[in-house]
């Protein structure tokens, strides 16, 4: 890993702290009753609050995820680091793309 | 790889460090799901509902609690990384990775009594 990946890494690391914590907490009370559509639309529906945190939060865990997928498959699998940087690019995009389209789904549409 | 090379497999940190990189593989397998489930909650959410009531059963909810673990255990073995990388050496490494699994552990059980 280049120490440019190596910072992205750490950096978002240390953002996602805070953001896995509270991420936990929303978990907990999600949970106090039978979850259901209505009640986390009740949450999120028009809510710029919960918009905001969770693009944070998928902006930092694609580009986490994808330098860790990245790393994995260079070293554990038979792809070069080049191949395997490839494959972590479309699986980062990928990510980004299926977690905007959740934040639209719960929070716009 | 010699025996001598091998030997440092099995110590506890070498044993976090993995648990560190399985559940990050783990959380990033299951991230896609998660968000395409998300996904389903479109116009009113009949289709996210539909869903909630098919995870309503225990051995969704087992491995729900394992994502609770997953999610906790990666995060406090980042912490872990961050404060070994970025302040000085303390005694203890060991402890404080056993206490991480502990607390992840009880995080997730935690959970599992809510649910069921």
């Amino acid at each position: 890993m280049n120490v440019r990946l190596y910072v992205w890494q750490r950096a978002t690391a240390a953002l996602m702290v805070p953001l896995v914590l509270i991420h936990i907490a929303v978990i907990f009370y999600a949970t106090r009753q039978q979850m259901t559509a209505a009640d986390i639309l009740s949450r999120t529906h028009g809510s710029i609050a919960w918009a905001s945190f969770y693009a944070l939060f998928v902006a930092a865990v694609s580009i986490h995820a994808s330098i860790g997928v990245r790393n994995v498959l260079a070293e554990w699998s038979p792809l070069t680091e080049r191949r395997a940087g490839q494959v972590a690019i479309v699986f980062g995009v990928l990510l980004a793309a299926l977690g905007a389209h959740a934040i639209f789904a719960l929070v716009v549409a | 790889m010699t025996a001598q090379g091998l030997k440092h497999r099995g110590s506890a940190l070498w044993i976090a460090a993995m648990v560190h990189r399985l559940s990050g593989l783990a959380l990033a397998i299951f991230l896609p799901i998660h968000f395409f489930v998300l996904g389903l909650s479109f116009r009113g959410g009949a289709q996210l509902d539909s869903f909630l009531r098919w995870s309503d059963q225990p051995l969704v909810k087992i491995a729900e609690g394992g994502l609770v673990f997953l999610l906790t255990v990666h995060l406090l073995g980042g912490l872990r990384v961050l404060v070994i990388e970025n302040f000085d050496w303390h005694d203890g490494q060991k402890q404080l990775a056993t206490l991480a699994a502990a607390i992840s552990a009880a995080v997730a059980f935690v959970f599992l009594v809510r649910v069921f």
